[in-house]
């Protein structure tokens, strides 16, 4: 069947899809979006989380069909032309990226907190991520660079983190001073606890 | 596979007489890990998202009707006022991700014995409502969970709703799992009381080939507070008669091992959910 969405603003198309794949295959396999990773297939590791009309799911549970006339964003929608949202330039600066796999999962999860809870606590950090694993950092260093994400947003009068509001904030080269090699991170700006 | 996407309720029930074989869809979260591991591929999928009237729930007429469509990320944000029990159980299912999707209608059609809805709704004296192109039957809860996750639906049925009359009393919901989210239950409680008819509800999870009631500990306890005019004084509750409560909850499961937890376990955590629910319940039920 022909599935046609709306995906990070964009009409797109998708021909030949079986009735039976998910949303996450018709974006990695058909169109081309392979920011959100096909993991465990059953929705407990988050890393195909996606917005579904504005609302957290993940992307292997939804049936291509039910995409149908929908909106999609996905982890490259957070960053529109390349340059990166506050919560992305958060991850990398506070070495909250290791293997990266469970990342834009996790982007996406700690976006959509931010966008509803502007300064959320330690508690609700945690339950909004709970839906995402990550089997490398322990995700001490992702609730720094939660923390992080949310502090600069409230320090920018609460504007949304669309990754267009404040270019002089944006880092578009992996190889920022902020990040370095062997795991040798700068500490996070502000720790908010 | 062919798939279905009724506008209407009216034309979700011509397709599912046309097609009794489809399986409806809400979700996904049941469904498409099936088809995900290829457990199952079924002949034509039913999807009731574009079925509007679905996603509502209302009051009236001293119940909620609760749409078969409305997920647990809204019954817990929404409904905790009038069901505290089925809303504290939604906020224990699977994940944001997951309750953004889940709907207590999906969790009705799956009847896993694990599934979190089902204790309060049983508690809670809840019937679900089902209808096809034949006509709409009220089913009460207990009635409609008939084994291991199958329920009573004919194949031409679809689940409309759950109708609920908000209990009169404190409702409690335990869980038991490995952590708190991303958890199937090993074992699970809910308890409501419902002082105007001076009875109580009980809801078992995960304990048993289908969610059950454990109505020797219901009449036990309903009979013991009566006698004791404890629904008038409002009075402490006598040890005895919460432990012999637990002692009866534990009775009434058929529990078996399995990878998430042992037969043995299962009764032990039910026996202090049922005593710490109760507990919980009855100190809420003397402050009001």
């Amino acid at each position: 069947m022909r599935i046609t969405c709306t995906i990070n603003g964009q009409q797109q198309q998708a021909d030949d899809v079986w009735e039976g794949e998910s949303l996450l295959y018709v974006l990695r396999e058909r169109l081309g979006f392979p920011g959100s990773k096909n993991a465990c297939e059953q929705g407990e590791c988050g890393s195909c989380t996606v917005y579904l009309d504005g609302v957290l799911a993940c992307a292997c549970l939804v049936a291509a069909g039910q995409a149908q006339g929908r909106d999609v964003r996905t982890i490259e929608g957070l960053a529109p032309g390349g340059e990166l949202s506050a919560v992305q330039r958060a991850f990398l600066e506070a070495g909250a990226v290791q293997c990266g796999f469970c990342t834009p999962g996790l982007l996406v999860a700690a976006h959509d907190l931010i966008e509803r809870q502007p300064e959320p606590s330690d508690a609700e950090i945690r339950e909004a991520l709970a839906g995402n694993l990550c089997r490398c950092t322990g995700y001490e260093k992702i609730m720094e660079a939660v923390r992080l994400a949310a502090a600069r947003r409230s320090g920018a009068g609460g504007l949304p983190d669309d990754g267009t509001d404040h270019p002089h904030q944006v880092i578009t080269r992996p190889d920022h001073p902020g990040i370095q090699r062997g795991g040798q991170q700068r500490g996070p700006a502000g720790r908010h606890t | 596979m062919e798939f279905l996407q009724p506008q209407t309720w009216v034309e979700a029930l011509q397709l599912k007489a046309a097609y009794p074989h489809a399986v409806p869809i809400q979700g996904g979260t049941d469904v498409m890990v099936e088809l995900n591991f290829d457990r199952y591929r079924p002949e034509y999928l039913l999807d009731l998202t574009r079925v509007g009237e679905l996603a509502e729930w209302a009051p009236g007429n001293g119940r909620i009707w609760l749409g078969a469509g409305v997920t647990y990320t809204r019954v817990q944000g929404e409904l905790g006022g009038w069901l505290p029990g089925l809303a504290m159980a939604s906020r224990t299912v699977g994940s944001p991700q997951i309750r953004n999707r889940g709907t207590v209608g999906g969790n009705l059609g799956a009847a896993s014995p694990a599934g979190d809805a089902h204790p309060p709704l049983l508690a809670a004296y809840a019937q679900v409502e089902v209808e096809s192109v034949r006509g709409t039957r009220l089913i009460p809860a207990d009635e409609f969970y008939t084994g291991v996750k199958r329920n009573a639906l004919e194949p031409d049925e679809l689940i409309k709703a759950v109708l609920v009359t908000p209990p009169t009393g404190p409702q409690q919901f335990c869980k038991i799992g490995t952590r708190n989210a991303m958890v199937i239950a090993v074992a699970a409680f809910s308890l409501a009381l419902h002082p105007d008819r001076q009875a109580v509800g009980t809801g078992i999870g995960s304990a048993g080939p289908t969610p059950r009631r454990a109505l020797a500990a219901e009449e036990f306890l309903a009979q013991a507070l009566t006698a004791g005019g404890l629904w008038e004084s409002r009075g402490d509750l006598p040890e005895s008669t919460t432990r012999r409560f637990a002692d009866l909850v534990t009775k009434a499961a058929a529990p078996i091992d399995d990878v998430r937890g042992s037969a043995r376990y299962r009764v032990h955590a039910l026996s202090v959910m049922a005593r710490r629910a109760l507990s919980w319940a009855w100190r809420e039920f003397q402050r009001t």
